[in-house]
């Protein structure tokens, strides 16, 4: 039911859009053709059973309803995956967008182009139930004294140091799976994740997992704040924008939100 | 010499030079993340001085362990070539995986369950194999008359291995060691799986956080600052080594 | 009195034989000397009498006792009867005084300050005192040899083996180790000497012993056997090498 939904509202969007909007017209890498990029894999929730053509999943779901804005029916929209380095390697790339939770940073916006934000992420604390059963609370003078880990290529390793401020050094590591196995050999008590990532990591992966809080988005000097990443001087730019901004002014996004990030809510957040 | 010129000349020339140079080659970045990536390759040389003479004596107990010739130390003689035929031929990188969180996983308290305990293991555990095998040769390079010339003194085996054997195996096997050991001074950087932020894990976060190539650049120039210089030295000794033989 | 015998003794190395069934007694103060083609089993023989290869077959006694039993600790018997190799084979990576010291620091204890009087003696003994620091390879080879009889003497043996000592040396090298061993030969030192020196032999041996193909073929003392061989396989010999 939920899908049917999803569907008929993107279609929605798309049909009314097509008629209106031609901004995108000469601008992509194929004409008539929107390529996206997305993770190899794709993870849930931002992507359903690594399928983004499936158009589930929070990221799948934006990627059709940018491209329906912007003037593209769903089978004009190519998908290609590509990794964190390359997207940010110089050169040509090969996508005209590319979402994978890529947090909006000054400095990387001096090698790319990123679109405004889609999503603002709030950050939570992924920890396990014998260490809350230790006595950890969720407050900013008790998790400075966990021993923390994190994902050496995620913006949580600088909101770590600015808004916790940990008594030890963090371990880092190169992706999640290796930091959810630190936890289990108990080498770190808690690790930062965007929310989103750190609920699918407590419910599916880690077997005692449990979210302690979170840092709602705008708690740091530099919210994290997901935005479509880009060439740097795509033209594209200015018609991917236009599309979020109408696609914010209208709801869309915040419905696609509450279907796919629904859980996000409810976990208590952090003084 | 004329194709690095050319390189030289010509790299600059191709089109999208301007964008290579800004990802890999950037100044500015540079000299921010120099400082950080400095103060964590002092991690890397850390982890490197230890475990160095850990890796130097378990090579040299396995190294004994196969050399032994009583029939009643043979399953020690199994072992020790068991143990360096698995060594060295698993990658550095599960072992380090495998010990480093395989081992705290399996319910070790604090702080013994210490990624850098387990990550110092897997690296010892993986090198000794290889500095094993190199005492081996240099124990089974020394000529039978050196062992038949201490026996006849009536000097007991382990003197003869200590005083005889030894000093003149481990000397003829520093070269081939050096290079072990320069090896392993980049492997170190694989710790950095387990969670040792050491410098190319603050490489990596530099890279993710200014979405720029450059800190890797630099963190690879740290390291050719340490190993260009022992490269060089480790083939002198061998070049000494080949003369003095001639 | 016998110090050194052998009764039966075979050795083998896989299928081929190299000592058979080898009789020899050695008297206390005597010089016995080997002699034979190479190959003959002359150096194997000597490697035996010093517990360096196991025997097969057969005993050999020192003093009377059995010191060819397996599993007889060897170390002790070594100490007793000193070697000496062809190619020296001192330890190159030691001065010539550390070589010698090293076993009577290791096995009688003694401390290096100990050691020095009577190790400087015996270097002084046999032309080699300002040799004491140097190292193997800057000695010539005749210097190395003397150094390598030093060490021998030094952990004072009952008995010497001389596996042709002076068979890697350059001819002008040859006079000075001999003059070592005739030295040896007037303090009344027992020794066993496997050798291509005939004239050596003839003079100062009391007794010859010819090897062939492992085995003893004939043994007598000198004037009779360089002179009067009673074997046809001796006569051969001797026409080849003299």
């Amino acid at each position: 039911m939920r899908f049917l939904l999803t569907t008929w509202l993107i279609a929605s969007i798309a049909t009314s859009a097509t008629a209106q909007n031609s901004c995108a017209t000469g601008q992509t890498l194929e004409e008539g053709k929107l390529t996206i990029a997305t993770g190899n894999p794709a993870y849930y929730p931002w992507v359903m059973d690594n399928a983004p053509e499936s158009a589930e999943g929070f990221e799948a779901a934006v990627a059709y309803a940018v491209a329906g804005e912007m003037g593209f029916s769903d089978d004009q929209v190519v998908w290609v995956r590509s990794s964190f380095d390359q997207a940010i390697q110089p050169g040509a790339k090969d996508f005209d967008f590319n979402l994978q939770q890529f947090s909006i940073t000054e400095e990387r916006d001096k090698i790319v182009d990123f679109s405004i934000p889609y999503y603002s992420a709030a950050m939570a604390v992924l920890t396990r139930q014998t260490v809350v059963d230790a006595g950890a609370k969720p407050t900013i003078d008790a998790l400075k004294g966990l021993i923390w880990g994190a994902d050496a290529n995620t913006t949580a390793v600088p909101m770590l140091a600015e808004v916790i401020a940990p008594d030890r050094d963090p371990l880092l590591y190169g992706d999640n799976a290796d930091v959810i196995e630190a936890m289990k050999a108990n080498q770190i008590t808690a690790a930062l994740f965007d929310l989103p990532t750190a609920l699918y990591l407590s419910a599916v992966v880690l077997d005692d997992g449990v979210i302690l809080g979170q840092f709602p988005a705008g708690r740091s000097e530099s919210p994290d704040e997901f935005g479509l990443l880009m060439e740097e001087g795509n033209p594209l730019k200015a018609c991917v924008d236009a599309a979020i901004e109408r696609l914010t002014a209208k709801g869309a996004l915040s419905e696609l939100e509450a279907e796919w990030l629904s859980e996000a809510t409810g976990v208590p957040v952090i003084e | 010499m004329a194709v690095f010129a050319a390189i030289m000349v010509l790299v600059p020339l191709a089109p999208g030079w301007p964008a290579v140079k800004k990802s890999f080659f950037n100044s500015e970045i540079f000299v921010q993340v120099f400082p950080g990536l400095l103060n964590a390759f002092l991690l890397d040389v850390a982890i490197f001085a230890w475990s160095a003479p850990l890796i130097f004596s378990l090579g040299l107990l396995v190294a004994l362990a196969r050399d032994v010739r009583a029939p009643a130390a043979y399953p020690l003689r199994l072992f020790a070539i068991l143990y360096t035929d698995i060594f060295r031929g698993v990658p550095v990188i599960l072992v380090v995986y495998l010990v480093g969180f395989g081992i705290p996983g399996l319910g070790l308290p604090r702080p013994w369950n210490s990624p850098y305990i387990w990550g110092t293991v897997a690296l010892v555990l993986t090198y000794a194999a290889y500095v094993a095998e190199v005492f081996r040769t240099g124990i089974e390079g020394i000529h039978q008359s050196q062992r038949a010339a201490a026996l006849s003194l009536g000097l007991s085996n382990s003197d003869t291995m200590r005083f005889v054997i030894l000093p003149q195996a481990i000397r003829k096997v520093v070269p081939a060691n050096m290079n072990l050991f320069i090896a392993l001074q980049k492997d170190v950087a694989l710790l950095s799986f387990i969670g040792p932020v050491e410098i190319f894990r603050q490489a990596g976060v530099y890279k993710s956080l200014l979405a720029n190539f450059t800190p890797y650049v630099g963190a690879a120039l740290i390291f050719l600052a340490i190993t260009i210089p022992a490269t060089r030295y480790a083939d002198f000794l061998l070049s000494k080594q080949m003369r003095a033989r001639s | 009195m016998a110090r050194l015998e052998t009764h039966g003794l075979c050795k083998s190395f896989g299928e081929n034989m190299v000592c058979r069934n080898i009789n020899l007694t050695v008297n206390d103060g005597e010089m016995v000397c080997l002699i034979g083609a190479s190959g003959s089993g002359k150096s194997t023989l000597l490697r035996c009498l010093n517990l360096l290869e196991p025997i097969d077959d057969g005993v050999i006694l020192l003093d009377g006792e059995d010191i060819s039993t397996p599993g007889l600790d060897p170390q002790p018997i070594r100490q007793r009867i000193g070697i000496v190799f062809q190619s020296f084979n001192l330890f190159p990576h030691m001065t010539a005084a550390k070589n010698v010291m090293l076993a009577p620091w290791r096995i009688h204890g003694r401390r290096h300050v100990d050691l020095q009087g009577e190790i400087a003696a015996l270097f002084e003994r046999f032309g080699l005192a300002d040799r004491m620091e140097h190292y193997p390879d800057q000695l010539s080879g005749g210097q190395q040899q003397r150094v390598a009889i030093v060490r021998a003497l030094a952990m004072r043996p009952e008995i010497m083996l001389f596996d042709e000592i002076t068979s890697a040396l350059d001819p002008e090298l040859v006079g000075e180790v001999l003059d070592v061993l005739r030295q040896l030969r007037a303090e009344g030192m027992t020794m066993i000497l496997a050798t291509h020196e005939m004239g050596f032999a003839r003079e100062l041996a009391d007794k010859i012993c010819f090897l062939d193909a492992g085995a003893i073929v004939e043994t007598g003392p000198p004037e009779r056997l360089f002179s009067n061989p009673t074997e046809a396989r001796t006569r051969d010999f001797l026409a080849r090498v003299i």
